[in-house]
């Protein structure tokens, strides 16, 4: 068993804006099982924080409990990161927020960890606004405890050991049109290109962005019945636009495409740019994400993409009116300014 | 895109690197691992099965696979091949009962061979095993060619050259020593099955430069003066030395006059410092025994004064080169004279045949080399056959041992009444590595340790002793730390399309970025014009080979790029469903991939 990758690297490898490589933001060898949809995550957070030369120690990785959870051991291994209580690593990424609003966060969670235990916190930390990027790696079964059926599997689907699902699914993308996330997306871990840039894009925008990662588990739903195999993802995966991101710095220099395509500028000046657009898309009505993302199921279709984007959206700190100054970097003398302020405060209510 | 070829083993012997560099395509991975597991004597085998001379080659061998080590694309430098073949050597038991006998009974076949350097005595190892018997004819006293009397001892000692020649020697080889061929059509008549000739590069070059005809006695050419020196004739150099050229010859030249009483040794060469013919150790070893190397400078003349004192006239120069590589000496006028009691010759030598008659049907081209079919080594008298220096001007010893492979083969069908052309090959096979889950055969970390030096004598000790030889080897304990430096490029990444359900967990976990899964691209061609920016990273290195998968499930296809792949074996761990093997490359016949 190898427990570490070669330190040798391409000869021609690419260096971003700060001098580092796509491998300078790896973490150590994965521990998953061997082909599991996760580590295709984990590689795409990777290449997407190198391409946008996101300095390492400016990313907190926040996850709970669960195989996904165990995924931020695998990338930016020069990153903050909080392994937190199952289902509860909204609260804790809540708190980091408020001590510290500079750092990009980036959570892992998984359907057990999102779509069970930890439904009720997922609900209000996208009602919080929170400015996060917010990404369930599902795979529609508890592989920990080795493969009981989740939350999230279909109604009718069975597991390796034949249980079959009794209830109706949470659709957690539906879910979060629903409470107002304001950046909601769905991929297929397999298709790294989209996955990439939907995750770019996320991380730009500034509000809480959800992105539902179909990640199949190897190990326990990879048998030729399940729904979220290898084999039956990619033969009924569809999109409603192929979505590229282009960086600011890019804008003015690439070339614009031919033909059909459409742009969503982001709060920070980058561009969500769609091509081969779907007549029906659209990225900026909730209530047609809902009814694209059913029809297709009706369909026997998975609807991958981008549904919905709100790039102009106020998050947590301004409908809070919060400090303009992360509340670690205030002086003691600031954040508690003493008696005589005190003395004013309470003068104001007499 | 066109799938690779994978029912030939030619992808996978290009592959491993070292291996395909080498012209006898010894199986350097595979011996190193048996350093590893400390079975000297295996790994010795081994080599000698292939190479022939081991313990020479591990001393003074070209080392042609070292610039084409892989490590020297993923780090700085390459793994110390030919110090660990020497390792072999060194350190074996007893092999004398492993090496294979001539049977009792001969095949009624007579051969005789012509010089007793390298290529000739692996003529004799290949032929002899199959019983044919073999008349070996040398001019010297003793065989070993240029191996003994170019090559000094303080770089090749004698009583390891010894041990390798009488391996095959007595393996029952007729010799006739002191016996030098003066004319090939009275060999002829002798009968002969089929006769070998393997007689080298004799002839010195001299340089004819004004002042000449005064100073000759005391100009000697470089390969003639070193054989001197090694039958014991020259035992003495005067105090200043100037070697003229910058090969090897010219660095034993000067390395050998310092130990035979020269004080002050000059060499100068024409070309830069950079672009001299000699290897990068042997002017390093030279430098350190306090040799003087003054590059870019064209000698002018010799002259000799009144009071009979020497000198060699130079010009400064400048070398450039064009796009083709083509270089071009710019004079600049400034000269210099350097003093001297010998110049030795050390500017090239050629191959020599004025005992081969022109009229008895054997034709030689413009060059006067003889004309030769480079697939069979066989000229255009049909039971004649050559290899080594003889066959196409100066190489090495490790390509006159590959001619020895590539001639014995013909010379055997020859006698055998069939076409030399019409050549075996060799087959190949896969075997897998895996042993468990995460388990295989072969250690697959990579070591990132660089390079060992190899440990030498003191060089002020080593320049004053003609017989001690300058460097001491590795001992076992460096020896095994060296060999864990090799990647094994013989363990083949090997994939299947039918198990893979393109998870991508192997682009993933790949160090060095070597696979890709894309889309199928439609056209025919070239395969890195049409697979410019559609990889993760630029191709390094146009020479190296990909290899490219039938269309998988969704169309795409797999496209690895060999180049850096380091054989670590992650792809095939992270693999769920055994798509990627880690599967040694074996040949069953190596010498008949020589081509």
């Amino acid at each position: 068993m190898s427990y570490a990758k070669s330190k040798f690297r391409h000869p021609n490898l690419e260096v971003n804006d700060i001098g580092l490589t796509y491998r300078d933001y790896e973490g150590v060898v994965s521990t998953l099982c061997a082909g599991c949809g996760h580590d295709s995550i984990s590689a795409s957070i990777i290449h997407a924080c190198a391409e946008l030369s996101i300095p390492p120690h400016k990313i907190a990785k926040m996850s709970g409990i669960g195989c996904s959870s165990k995924a931020p051991n695998y990338f930016l291994n020069r990153s903050h990161g909080f392994n937190s209580v199952h289902g509860r690593m909204p609260s804790v990424t809540t708190g980091a927020n408020l001590a510290n609003k500079d750092l990009c966060y980036l959570a892992m969670s998984g359907d057990g960890d999102t779509a069970s235990i930890g439904l009720g916190q997922f609900a209000h930390v996208i009602r919080r606004r929170l400015d996060m990027v917010y990404l369930v790696a599902n795979n529609g079964v508890y592989g920990l405890t080795k493969g009981q059926l989740a939350a999230t599997s279909d109604k009718g689907a069975k597991n390796k050991a034949g249980e079959i699902s009794p209830f109706n699914e949470i659709d957690l993308c539906v879910m979060a049109l629903q409470l107002g996330a304001s950046f909601v997306a769905r991929c297929f871990s397999g298709d790294r290109k989209q996955l990439v840039s939907i995750l770019k894009a996320a991380i730009c925008h500034q509000g809480f962005a959800f992105i539902d990662i179909i990640s199949p588990c190897v190990t326990f739903n990879n048998q030729a019945n399940s729904k979220r195999s290898y084999d039956y993802v990619q033969q009924h995966v569809s999109t409603g636009a192929v979505s590229d991101f282009v960086p600011v710095k890019d804008e003015i220099s690439c070339d614009l495409p031919s033909g059909n395509y459409h742009d969503i500028c982001l709060h920070d000046g980058s561009l969500i740019r769609l091509y081969k657009v779907a007549k029906d898309y659209r990225s900026d009505d909730k209530l047609h994400a809902v009814n694209m993302i059913e029809a297709h199921k009706a369909k026997q279709q998975i609807l991958t993409g981008l549904f919905y984007v709100n790039p102009a959206i106020d998050t947590y700190h301004e409908v809070n009116q919060t400090s303009d100054t992360p509340l670690n970097q205030l002086r003691e003398d600031a954040l508690c300014p003493g008696q005589r302020v005190l003395k004013s405060i309470n003068g104001s209510f007499r | 895109m066109k799938k690779t070829d994978v029912n030939h083993y030619q992808h996978y012997l290009n592959v491993v690197d070292c291996q395909q560099a080498c012209p006898a395509h010894t199986p350097v991975p595979e011996y190193i691992r048996l350093i590893t597991q400390k079975r000297f004597g295996d790994a010795y085998m081994l080599n000698w099965q292939s190479n022939v001379f081991p313990g020479i080659l591990g001393r003074v061998c070209d080392r042609p696979c070292e610039p084409a080590c892989r490590r020297t694309r993923v780090e700085d430098k390459a793994v110390a091949i030919c110090r660990l073949k020497r390792v072999t050597a060194d350190y074996k038991e007893d092999i004398r009962e492993r090496l294979p006998k001539a049977p009792k009974q001969t095949n009624g076949k007579r051969i005789a061979l012509i010089g007793a350097g390298p290529a000739s005595l692996t003529v004799a190892r290949d032929l002899l095993p199959l019983g044919y018997q073999i008349d070996l004819f040398e001019r010297d006293s003793k065989a070993g060619g240029m191996m003994r009397s170019q090559i000094p001892q303080f770089r090749l000692p004698h009583q390891v050259l010894d041990e390798e020649l009488d391996y095959i020697l007595d393996m029952g080889v007729n010799t006739h020593f002191d016996h030098p061929i003066k004319s090939l059509e009275s060999l002829l008549s002798q009968d002969y099955h089929a006769i070998f000739i393997g007689t080298g590069a004799p002839k010195g070059r001299h340089l004819h430069l004004p002042g000449f005809d005064d100073c000759k006695d005391d100009i000697n050419i470089g390969i003639d003066w070193l054989s001197g020196v090694s039958f014991g004739h020259i035992t003495q150099a005067p105090k200043r030395v100037v070697v003229l050229g910058g090969g090897n010859t010219a660095m034993d030249c000067c390395r050998t006059a310092k130990r035979l009483g020269a004080t002050d040794v000059k060499v100068l060469v024409r070309s830069s410092f950079e672009a001299m013919k000699a290897s990068p150790w042997e002017k390093e070893d030279a430098i350190a025994e306090a040799i003087e190397i003054l590059a870019d400078h064209s000698p002018l003349k010799y002259q000799r004064s009144e009071d009979g004192h020497m000198r060699v006239s130079f010009e400064k120069v400048i070398s450039s080169y064009d796009k083709s590589n083509n270089r071009t000496l710019t004079k600049t006028g400034e000269t210099l004279d350097i003093d001297c009691d010998l110049v030795l010759v050390a500017i090239g030598q050629d191959t020599s045949f004025p005992w081969i008659e022109r009229h008895i049907g054997l034709k030689f081209n413009d060059w006067s080399q003889p004309v030769l079919n480079k697939a069979t080594l066989q000229s255009t008298l049909p039971q004649v056959f050559f290899g080594g220096d003889s066959a196409f001007g100066p190489e090495n010893i490790i390509t006159a041992v590959a001619h020895g492979h590539k001639a014995a083969i013909s010379i055997d069908l020859y006698c055998q009444g069939k076409d030399p052309e019409n050549r075996p090959d060799s087959d190949f096979n896969l075997i897998s590595q895996k042993m468990g889950m995460h388990e295989w055969r072969y250690d697959n970390q990579i070591e990132h340790h660089q390079r060992r030096n190899v440990p030498h004598i003191d060089w002020q000790q080593a320049s004053q002793e003609l017989a001690t030889e300058v460097e001491l080897g590795f001992d076992e304990k460096l020896a095994l730390k060296e060999a864990q430096r090799c990647l094994n490029c013989d363990i083949q990444t090997v994939f299947s399309e039918s198990k893979c359900i393109e998870c991508s967990a192997c682009e993933d976990i790949c160090p060095l970025d070597c696979i890709n899964f894309i889309d199928d691209i439609p056209q025919s061609g070239d395969p890195e014009t049409l697979l410019k920016g559609k990889l993760r990273v630029e191709k390094a290195h146009s020479e190296q080979d990909y290899f490219i998968s039938d269309k998988l499930n969704t169309g795409h296809i797999m496209v690895k790029d060999e180049d850096v792949c380091v054989h670590c074996g992650l792809c095939a761990e992270r693999c769920p469903t055994g798509a990627w093997d880690m599967q040694k490359l074996i040949l069953s016949n190596i010498e008949a991939t020589i081509k």
